[in-house]
């Protein structure tokens, strides 16, 4: 049962990533999607000394306003400061990263968040994280937490699909159209702030990364449709789940670790799968036009 | 600490300084992040060293990191080219699976008998207060084989920075320069790695290039300039981590660093926010003074009149708010107009100031429908913009090119010619 909850915990977050990832991908944003997962660690230290508990409201709260914050602040420097935009990512998020760890060791003795539960997590922690409500065991909170958010993204990417798509495809002529291009985009990052954090105790800030990215990206080279690119984007990222729980417990290692590195090897095979494809494809047309000319 | 401390200041001031250096080159080919995931693609390699070899020593380990540093670059390189995936989510996926890797081999080998593998996590959070004579010494030959590099071959990155496309043509090697280059990440990246982790090591790369830049358009005064901000943030860092018991050392010369960075960007002359928020402010207002005294202008052309009140001028021009109040007030002030009970008029000074504003305004319609073949209806909208900017250098230009003219293509007045000709 809790195997199944691990990998129910891993399939849930490399999905709910996964959608949002596509739309990261698409924009050319995947590396804001890295500098978010570290800019929340000092919201979630600071909501954790307000509010003094760690899997509250109040802990995704301050994660998603910093996530919010971090767009603003490489807007901000992209814009108003005129830095080149990877330049601006990186020193927002090393800096808000930098404020988060000399937070957590200026409050270590206030607040139970170690640094390597920041990088990695701990997943195999979460079935017994259980939820109680009026004293009847409902399963794991972390599980329940991530559902929810898996079905208001699904509800999101459904109501807002074509402001998705056109803000992500054309912005200077969905602006254009009147759309407001702004607001998408940070409804987008609001979203993936919230889900970086949903996800944080389960894989840590770097891996979730991995969720937001790999699959997606999996995706990306072998589809020509968003629709398209979504439905193998939900295919990688369960499958990268299972694959990365049996490998951790066959060779005693990190859970989500493997499941990155399952996304990982899943990648490399669709790369060279499809290489080889079009290369096949191509030494097929050369023969064609040999033939003819011939 | 003492002996230590000492060791360990010198020891980030290297680190910061060979960082600093080499993130020019990066930040210059808007390869910044190619830092942080070289940062990341390190780890496997180090725990791998340590599987094989089952030691510690820094002289083992970062062989280890060098090639899975350079094996991530060229991972990156291989998968943008070869797939329809761009830079920067290339970058992403390198950067988490190799990590991912990373991760993996080092639960694996805490979880299983290794022996004492504990500190091998100094290369995921850095360790610079730990730091031993030996590792110091790995920074001193590793930083300085940086620096000299960079020294002896500065003119080719220079170049290849700048324009790779010129380089090739001119035959320099540009395949070697890109090895350099990326040899030169790698290395930075992998002692740097040991003052800051795995995760701040970017900023060590990006933030002091970004400041640098902010003072400076010359590569070598970049370069220094960086330097210095690198050593001073190091240093400092390395101060203040050790005022509190269990402060750590890298976050605070990220610290310090990003503080820095974001002064420069405030605050830097010429290129800081602040300063071009000012200049840009002060130019508003001059466009808003002199399309006013414009409008006075073209007010007493029409009506034979000499003064008109603030109804009068709402009529012909829209105006936000209080700006007009405040606008006439100022004017009134400065000398340009005079008040008559509730109306206002030009002043000799704000005549020929508004003369001058007409003029310039008239003369580009002319030279846009003359020299630039642009129709006359379409014109009026670029003069409006450029009549704010035109100095008199250019006025007397464009007055010699189009041979004194007095009438533009509205056929209007082009005022105060004759004066001019003089």
């Amino acid at each position: 049962m809790n195997d199944f909850l691990i990998i129910l915990e891993g399939s849930l977050v490399a999905v709910s990533c996964g959608l949002l990832g596509v739309y990261l991908i698409l924009r050319k944003m995947a590396m804001v999607g890295d500098a978010i997962s570290h800019a929340v660690l000092p919201g979630i230290v600071i909501a954790y000394l307000v509010a003094q508990s760690r899997s509250s409201f109040f802990t995704l709260l301050g994660a998603a306003m910093f996530g919010l914050l971090t767009t603003f602040m490489i807007e901000v420097f992209y814009k108003k400061a005129r830095i080149q935009s990877d330049a601006s990512i990186g020193i927002t998020f090393t800096w808000l990263f930098a404020i988060g760890v000399i937070l957590v060791s200026a409050f270590s003795g206030n607040v139970d968040l170690d640094q390597e539960c920041v990088l990695y997590g701990d997943i195999a922690y979460v079935p017994f994280d259980t939820l109680y409500l009026f004293s009847m065991d409902l399963g794991p909170a972390p599980v329940w937490l991530q559902a929810i958010n898996l079905v208001a993204i699904l509800i999101m990417l459904k109501v807002g699909h074509r402001g998705f798509l056109i803000t992500s495809f054309d912005p200077s002529f969905s602006s254009g159209l009147g759309i407001k291009t702004d607001t998408w985009h940070y409804v987008l990052m609001g979203a993936v702030s919230f889900t970086v954090v949903l996800s944080f105790n389960a894989v840590g800030a770097i891996l979730v990364v991995a969720f937001l990215v790999v699959p997606p990206a999996t995706a990306y080279l072998i589809s020509k449709q968003v629709e398209t690119m979504m439905a193998y984007t939900v295919l990688f990222g369960i499958l990268s789940a299972v694959m990365g729980f049996y490998l951790a417990t066959w060779w005693n290692a990190s859970i989500s670790g493997a499941m990155a590195v399952a996304a990982g090897i899943i990648f490399v095979l669709v790369f060279a799968a499809k290489r080889l494809f079009v290369r096949q494809q191509k030494k097929e047309s050369m023969a064609l036009v040999e033939l003819k000319s011939s | 600490m003492g002996g230590n401390f000492t060791w360990v200041m010198i020891g980030c001031a290297l680190i910061g300084a060979g960082a600093s250096a080499v993130g020019v080159f990066s930040f210059l080919r808007k390869q910044a992040l190619v830092g942080d995931a070289v940062a990341h693609a390190l780890l496997p390699g180090v725990v791998l060293a340590f599987m094989v070899t089952g030691q510690k020593d820094i002289w083992i380990l970062f062989p280890g990191a060098f090639v899975a540093g350079w094996l991530g670059l060229l991972s990156i390189d291989f998968i943008s080219k070869y797939s329809k995936i761009k830079s920067d989510t290339a970058i992403a996926i390198v950067l988490t699976v190799f990590f991912a890797v990373g991760i993996v081999l080092l639960t694996h080998v805490q979880q299983s008998n290794y022996g004492n593998q504990s500190g091998l996590e100094a290369f995921l959070f850095g360790k610079a207060a730990a730091m031993l004579p030996a590792d110091i010494t790995l920074f001193v030959v590793v930083d300085t084989a940086l620096i000299l590099l960079i020294v002896l071959t500065y003119r080719y990155l220079k170049l290849y920075s700048f324009d790779p496309d010129f380089a090739k043509a001119i035959g320099l090697p540009v395949k070697g320069i890109q090895f350099i280059l990326s040899s030169l990440t790698v290395l930075a990246v992998a002692s740097g790695i040991q003052a800051v982790g795995v995760v701040l090591m970017a900023a060590l790369i990006i933030t002091p290039a970004a400041a640098a830049r902010f003072f400076t358009g010359r590569l070598s005064h970049m370069i220094i300039l960086a330097m210095i901000i690198g050593i001073v943030s190091s240093m400092m860092g390395v101060y203040i981590s050790s005022l509190a018991e269990g402060m750590p050392t890298g976050p605070w010369i990220v610290m310090v660093m990003s503080i820095i960075a974001i002064m420069a960007f405030i605050f830097a002359p010429g290129k800081g926010m602040l300063q071009r928020s000012i200049k840009r402010k002060a130019h508003q207002q001059k466009v808003r003074r002199e399309n006013l005294l414009k409008l006075f202008y073209s007010l007493e052309e029409k009506n034979e009149e000499q003064f008109f009140s603030r109804p009068q001028l709402l009529r012909s021009r829209r105006f936000r708010g209080r700006e007009l109040e405040l606008l006439l007030n100022k004017l009134t002030g400065k000398g340009f107009l005079f008040r008559e009970e509730n109306r206002y008029g030009l002043t000799d000074h704000g005549r020929s100031e508004a003369t001058r504003v007409v003029r310039l305004h008239r003369l580009w319609e002319l030279y846009l429908n003359e020299r630039m073949n642009i129709a006359p209806d379409h014109v009026h909208h670029d003069a409006e913009a450029i009549e704010h900017i035109i100095t008199p250098e250019l006025e007397h230009m464009l007055l010699k090119d189009l041979g004194y003219p007095e009438l533009d293509p509205h056929s209007s007045e082009i005022p105060g010619i004759k004066d001019m000709k003089r």
